[in-house]
This record gives structure tokens, C-alpha cells and sequence, in this order.
């Protein structure tokens, strides 16, 4: 009877492994939004991003297909850093976190799973649920923004080198976004193309939905709206 | 025939390592001791860079703009390129990597802890003794274009925090200190008056009161969801200061580590208790002070007097959206005390050091511009950024500098109330403010210090039993990390591996050649060994 039950209990094992392609032990993202704060996670989660590698830390932004996850200063070699590329599967533990309103796995480690899939996510419009209380459910996936009014444009340092905040409106209530210089430093596309708006320019946005006091998208790239 | 040969290429190759290493020692001899010239030379241009940190505060930045505009029409044969950064790790990381290369800016922004670590490669931070004494081009020189002040001008306190084994590397150029803003209002509301000092035991004990929630698990005291009473920005600053209130051992002067003690361990537990009761959080884990202040979610607010302008519910500088601002009364008090008779606050600030270059007259053009950021304009116009003072009596007693302090709360700007006091703060304290000792490695031993108050307010939140076995381990954890465990008694003037990251390629090579040539010596050896045992076997 014991081999009996040893076998099925395996058994389910295996099919939930092979329906979900979860390792044991891995939360879903459902697992992990409803988890409390400062508890251990643990999650297999597809690279999009990540900020430039620093003290054998890297900060990361990841996805599945449910929702997406902000890693903040993964324990990581330079090495491996140079191996997240976009669409990569790694497996983290690490302790979930919120730091002013932006909700992520601290103090994580990880591992590349071997053999695992890959995905990459396709931004989600969200244009809609700016101003709505919905808009933070989203939070830290790969999203875009269409029409949205360019106010202003503040280097952090008042020139091109650090950090660019820029604050957007629709619907007649402003945002603040920021090309963030860890993610897209000055050589890159958006950063460039950041130099050459203007305030009023109408523009489409992609960027990670980060927060900070607020929602404060990590811009990864934007354009004039035609 | 065959030993000729080999002996031959012995020798080649001996000698090709012998060269290696001459090439390897000349590459590593460093720059030559700086020699003031005797006149500067202003026929020529001299092109200097100068790495500079703001708060993230633009008006800052037009300070350092403004000043190196004014010191260029003093001098136009000297051109100051400005390198901005906003965080003293950055500016410390790129100095390191760039003394391999002998690519160090001129004139840069700093802490004296980093210049102990800067003064591993030879001669690479510029001695100012000789430079501040010269009677042309020293403090208040005669030859100097503008109206510098004297050594003796220099807030001698904040002068000696840039000597390390006894002379001087830098020159202080802003001080601030640590300051606790307190929502006054809450205090009051929880039947509680402020008392002249605030002591330890007062900020816990209001804390925890303000920690307590409703059946509902909102805060009785502001009817939110969240409230951290108590909330440190710096947790380094927290741990040394804590440490010199209570006399106990965080390090001595010859760099001997003395932080793993029994009173460090009590604060620690400490710590811990008014975590599990929800009274305390740090800046590393939930956010800037200013912020859960400023909403009405904290009580008391610890963080450096330069961050005054972003404290209290009139602030010129606010993070949270307006609708998120709580009314309430803010107090600016010293940090809290364990003996109110002999207070104790940390002083910080930057400093500014000289790199040294091949070029003399480069460096006395940087030195130069070094003292000009002394200048009652540009110290004044500084310090009134934030919670600064100028590091100069000139300045201090100046009647631009009285005048501006005089006019505290006429604005919610430049005479920002808050701002204002946290600058008074420290002029009143400046006999009762500290700092720790420098040498190669004290940068690792503070961040040491605060990690441990980290690690422990994260491991009560994530539900791990903090006894004294977590704390056994969290000293293992740390001293390892941070590499304090290698060896004790380091002198400025040792190696720390660790904070000047991987050997440099020239060294990696002096020591391949060093090695090489040993083996060679040992073949030579062997061959002779061999050559004459077989010469006698052949007798």
C-alpha cells in the first residue's frame, strides 16, 4: 500500500513538473504576489533586462508569462552578468521586498536552468489604466505607452551623463519616468533620442513599469507619436 | 654539443626574465614626490579636471559652475573641466580604477577614508603641508589671485580630519552632521514631551508607542497602513555613533579592528527587539526618511544635516506627491544620546584631495583652484545649499554667512526654517563631533558596521531567530565579507586587496617574472648538479 501511495504521490509530482515546467519548490507568480512581505521566494523567471553589473551585484528586470519580477542586486559574477541576455531562464531565491512602492526580490541569489525555454515579453499597452488604482497590478512588466503629452526633460546632474527624469501627462494628470543611466547609460538609442524632444512633443513609450513613490517606468525607449 | 645548447638558452632566458622584471619594477615605481615649483607659470595653459558630488541638488551644481567660472577669469590659463557625480561610491570606485592607470582626476571630491586607500599607489595623493604653508601659493598666499584664507581660518577640527599619520591629505571643503527630525506633533499626541537631549532610550520608548496598530491593522496614531516610527537613513553612522556614546571599541588609530564586542552585540539585540515591535526600519530596506516623514508615517527621521531641504511638510525639496503630505510640526534636534551631559554626533562632509601628476605645475593649478573652492563666495553660497557649514571661521563669521542664518523661516527656499536649524545644529556642536580613524581599510570596517544593523533588522522581519548564535554568525558573515579578518593593525600605507580589486596586469607580470626566474635558477641549477655528478660517476 505504501509503494502504492509512494508511486502516485511521484506520479503527481511528475505531471504537475510537466504541466507547469516548474522545478519543486518554484512559486507560481500567483504564489509569489500573494506571499508576504520579507518572505523567502522562490521563482523561475525569463531574463528582459538588466542594469550594469557593479560589485558582483546586477539588478535585473524579469518576466513569464503571468507577471514580472524586479531582482534588486542579484548576487552574480561579472561573468554570468554578460549571460543575461534577454529570454534567459534563471531560478531565484531570494526574500520578497518593497522599497517605496516598488515591490521586489531582495538579497537574491540565482542559478541558470539548464535546458529551460526561453521568452520574451511583448510590451503590454497600459495607456488606459494610467491614473487607475489597476495600473499597479502591472507593476514591472514590459509595458508601453501611446500619447502621452512630454512636459518636461531634467538631466539629474542639469547634463547628459546620469540619470534622465521625464515628466509626462495624459488625460491632464502628470508622471514622472526615467531613463534610468544603469539600464540605457548615454550610448544608447533612447537616451540619445531623449535629447532630441521637446516639451509638448506627443510621444510613444516602452519601458519597464518600476515604481517609486508612484509608477516611475524605466524608459527604454520613445518617439514621437505620428 | 646538446649542454652548450641548453646552457645558452638558460642564460637567454634568464636574462629575458631578468629584463621582464626591471621592466616590471619600472612600471610600478609610481609618480615622483610632488616639488612646489617656485613660480607658477602662466604662459602656459594647464587643462585640470575636477570630480565633484552634488546632493542631486541643481543649485548645487551652478555653486561649482559659478565658482569655476569666476577662478578661470582669475586664472585664464587654467581650464577646469567639471565631472559631476552624486554618490561618494562612484566617485571612490573610478578614482581606484583609474590610479592603475595614472588617470585620476586633479582635484576631486572625497572622504578621508577613501584617500587612505587612494595612498596605496605611490605618491599619488598630494601631500598639502608644504603647499599650504608656502607664503606665495599657500592658504592666504601672497601670490594668490583671490582672498584665500589662512590655515589658521580653517575650522581646526574639521582640518585635522583630513590629516592622516599626522599629515595632511586634503582639505575640508562642506560639514555636516547627522540630525534627528522629529514630528513633534506625533510626540505630543502620544502624551509625550520632547526633552532637552533626546536620549536612546526616549526615541525607543515613543517609538514602540507609536508602533501600536488597531483591530483593523491600521496605526492608531496616523490611521494608515504604514508607520515606521523610527527610521535611520545611514546605519553606519548609527552603529559608530552608537558605539562612541557608549566608549566602546569600533577601531584605533594603527587600524586594529575592535568591533566585534559585547556592547556592539547589545545594540544589535537592541535593534532587533524594537524591530519585532514595528518601531524601527532603515532607509536600505523601505526607503528615504524624508519620504515616510513627510507622509506622516514616521516619528523620528535620522539622516545627514545635508538632506535638510527634502525634511518636513514645507520642504523645498519633496519626493511624494502632494496629496501624500501630512501637516505637522518638524523639530530639528541632535541624534539621540546614551549620556546627554557628553553628547556625541559623527562629523562628514567632503573633502577635497590633490592627485598628483607628472606635470608640477599642473599640480600647483589644481592646488590653486583647490583653495579658491575655499572662498567665503563660494563656501557661503555653498553651505546654503543644505544643512552645511563652511568649513572656514572666514566664512562662518562672515556678515553674509550671520545674515543668512538670521533670516531662518523667512522662506520655505534658501531660508528654509528646517535648513537652517540642522546648519546651527552642527555650528553649536562642532566641539561635540567626531570621526573615526583612517587607514587602509576603514572604508570596509563602516560599511561593515552598518551591515550589521541591516542584516539584523532583516532578520527579524524575515522571522529568523536574531539570539546570539545569529549574531556569532552575522560577525563571521560580516568580518569575512568585508575582509576584516585578514589581518588587523594595517597602517595606511599596506595593500587592501580587497578595495583596490585585482592585481594590475604590470604586477601580475613583476610577480610571473619573479617567479619564472627562481624556476630558471633552479634548472641552472639541476644542470650543474647533473653535469657534475656525471663527471664523477665518469671517474
Amino acid at each position: 500500500m505504501k509503494k502504492i501511495f509512494a508511486i502516485v504521490l511521484a506520479l503527481v509530482a511528475f505531471a504537475a513538473f510537466a504541466v507547469t515546467g516548474m522545478a519543486e519548490g518554484v512559486m507560481t507568480y500567483a504564489d509569489y504576489a500573494a506571499a508576504e512581505m520579507d518572505t523567502e521566494v522562490v521563482i523561475e523567471t525569463y531574463v528582459q533586462a538588466h542594469q550594469s553589473w557593479w560589485d558582483n551585484k546586477v539588478t535585473v528586470y524579469t518576466q513569464d508569462q503571468d507577471g514580472a519580477y524586479f531582482l534588486y542586486e542579484l548576487a552574480c559574477s561579472e561573468e554570468d552578468a554578460a549571460k543575461l541576455v534577454p529570454g534567459t531562464k534563471i531560478k531565484v531565491t531570494g526574500y520578497k521586498g518593497q522599497w517605496a512602492g516598488e515591490v521586489e526580490v531582495m538579497d537574491g541569489t540565482f542559478e541558470f536552468v539548464e535546458g529551460g525555454d526561453t521568452f520574451i515579453a511583448e510590451a503590454l499597452d497600459v495607456t488606459e489604466l494610467l491614473g487607475t488604482e489597476e495600473l499597479i497590478n502591472h507593476q514591472n512588466k514590459f509595458v508601453s505607452f501611446k500619447g502621452l503629452t512630454l512636459e518636461g526633460v531634467e538631466y539629474k546632474n542639469g547634463e547628459p551623463g546620469d540619470d534622465i527624469y521625464l515628466t509626462v501627462s495624459y488625460n491632464g494628470q502628470s508622471y514622472s519616468f526615467c531613463v534610468e543611466v544603469y539600464l540605457t547609460g548615454p550610448d544608447t538609442d533612447v537616451y540619445k533620442a531623449v535629447a532630441e524632444l521637446q516639451a509638448g512633443d506627443v510621444v510613444n513609450v516602452e519601458g519597464f513599469l518600476y515604481w517609486y513613490e508612484g509608477v516611475n517606468t524605466h524608459v527604454t525607449s520613445i518617439a514621437k507619436a505620428e | 654539443m646538446i649542454r652548450s645548447i641548453i646552457k645558452r638558452i638558460c642564460l637567454i632566458l634568464c636574462l629575458l626574465a631578468m629584463a621582464v622584471l626591471l621592466g616590471g619594477c619600472h612600471g610600478s615605481k609610481g609618480l615622483v614626490a610632488f616639488e612646489l615649483p617656485k613660480e607658477f607659470d602662466e604662459s602656459r595653459t594647464h587643462e585640470i579636471t575636477f570630480w565633484a558630488k552634488n546632493d542631486t541638488n541643481m543649485t548645487q551644481v551652478g555653486i561649482y559652475e559659478k565658482a569655476i567660472e569666476d577662478f578661470e577669469a582669475l586664472y585664464p590659463n587654467i581650464k577646469v573641466n567639471l565631472r559631476l557625480y552624486t554618490d561618494y561610491g562612484r566617485i571612490y570606485n573610478d578614482v581606484i580604477t583609474n590610479i592603475s592607470t595614472n588617470t585620476t582626476p586633479n582635484v576631486c571630491i572625497t572622504y578621508p577614508d577613501h584617500i587612505a586607500t587612494y595612498m596605496t599607489g605611490t605618491n599619488s595623493v598630494v601631500q598639502l603641508d608644504v603647499l599650504m604653508a608656502d607664503q606665495a601659493y599657500g592658504l592666504g598666499g601672497s601670490k594668490v589671485k583671490f582672498d584665500s584664507p589662512t590655515q589658521a581660518e580653517i575650522i581646526p577640527k574639521f582640518l585635522g580630519e583630513c590629516m592622516i599619520d599626522g599629515r595632511c591629505y586634503a582639505l575640508p571643503y562642506m560639514r555636516s552632521t547627522e540630525a534627528c527630525y522629529v514630528n513633534k506633533t506625533y510626540v505630543e499626541a502620544l502624551g509625550y514631551e520632547l526633552p532637552e537631549t533626546l536620549t536612546w532610550d526616549f526615541v525607543w520608548e515613543v517609538a514602540d508607542a507609536a508602533a501600536k496598530k488597531d483591530e483593523e491593522g491600521l496605526y492608531l496614531l496616523n490611521g494608515q497602513k504604514v508607520m515606521i516610527p523610527f527610521i535611520y537613513k545611514s546605519t553606519d553612522n548609527m552603529m559608530i555613533q552608537m558605539l562612541r556614546q557608549r566608549g566602546a571599541g569600533y577601531s584605533d588609530a594603527d587600524g586594529n579592528i575592535l568591533i566585534f564586542n559585547d556592547t556592539t552585540r547589545e545594540l544589535l539585540n537592541t535593534v532587533a527587539q524594537h524591530t519585532a515591535a514595528g518601531a524601527f526600519s532603515t532607509f536600505k530596506i523601505s526607503s528615504y526618511p524624508a519620504n515616510f516623514l513627510n507622509a506622516g508615517q514616521c516619528v523620528f527621521a535620522i539622516d545627514s544635516t545635508a538632506g535638510a531641504t527634502w525634511m518636513g511638510c514645507d520642504a523645498p525639496l519633496i519626493d511624494i506627491s502632494e496629496d501624500l503630505l501630512a501637516e505637522f510640526e518638524t523639530v530639528v534636534m541632535p541624534i539621540p544620546q546614551f549620556d546627554p551631559e557628553h553628547p556625541a554626533m559623527i562629523s562628514q562632509g567632503p573633502s577635497v584631495c590633490l592627485f598628483n601628476k607628472e606635470d608640477p605645475q599642473e599640480v600647483l593649478a589644481s592646488w590653486l583652484f583647490t583653495q579658491y573652492l575655499l572662498t567665503n563666495d563660494v563656501q557661503i553660497a555653498y553651505a546654503s545649499t543644505e544643512g552645511y557649514v563652511p568649513v572656514t571661521a572666514k566664512a562662518q563669521e562672515s556678515d553674509a554667512y550671520q545674515d543668512y542664518l538670521s533670516r531662518e523661516g523667512e522662506d520655505n527656499d534658501l531660508h528654509y526654517e528646517v535648513k537652517i536649524k540642522a546648519s546651527r545644529l552642527l555650528l553649536e556642536h562642532t566641539e561635540d563631533t567626531f570621526v573615526t580613524p583612517v587607514f587602509n581599510g576603514s572604508a570596509s570596517l563602516r560599511d561593515a558596521a552598518g551591515q550589521m544593523i541591516e542584516e539584523v533588522t532583516k532578520g527579524v522581519r524575515r522571522k529568523k531567530n536574531v539570539d546570539d548564535a545569529f549574531i556569532d554568525s552575522l560577525y563571521q558573515n560580516v568580518a569575512s565579507l568585508y575582509r576584516l579578518d585578514q589581518s588587523s593593525g594595517r597602517s595606511s600605507s599596506t595593500v587592501d586587496s580587497g578595495a583596490l580589486g585585482p592585481l594590475p596586469a604590470t604586477a601580475v607580470l613583476l610577480l610571473c617574472g619573479l617567479a619564472g626566474t627562481w624556476v630558471l635558477m633552479a634548472l641552472y641549477m639541476a644542470c650543474g648538479w647533473v653535469k657534475k655528478k656525471k663527471k664523477h660517476s665518469g671517474k
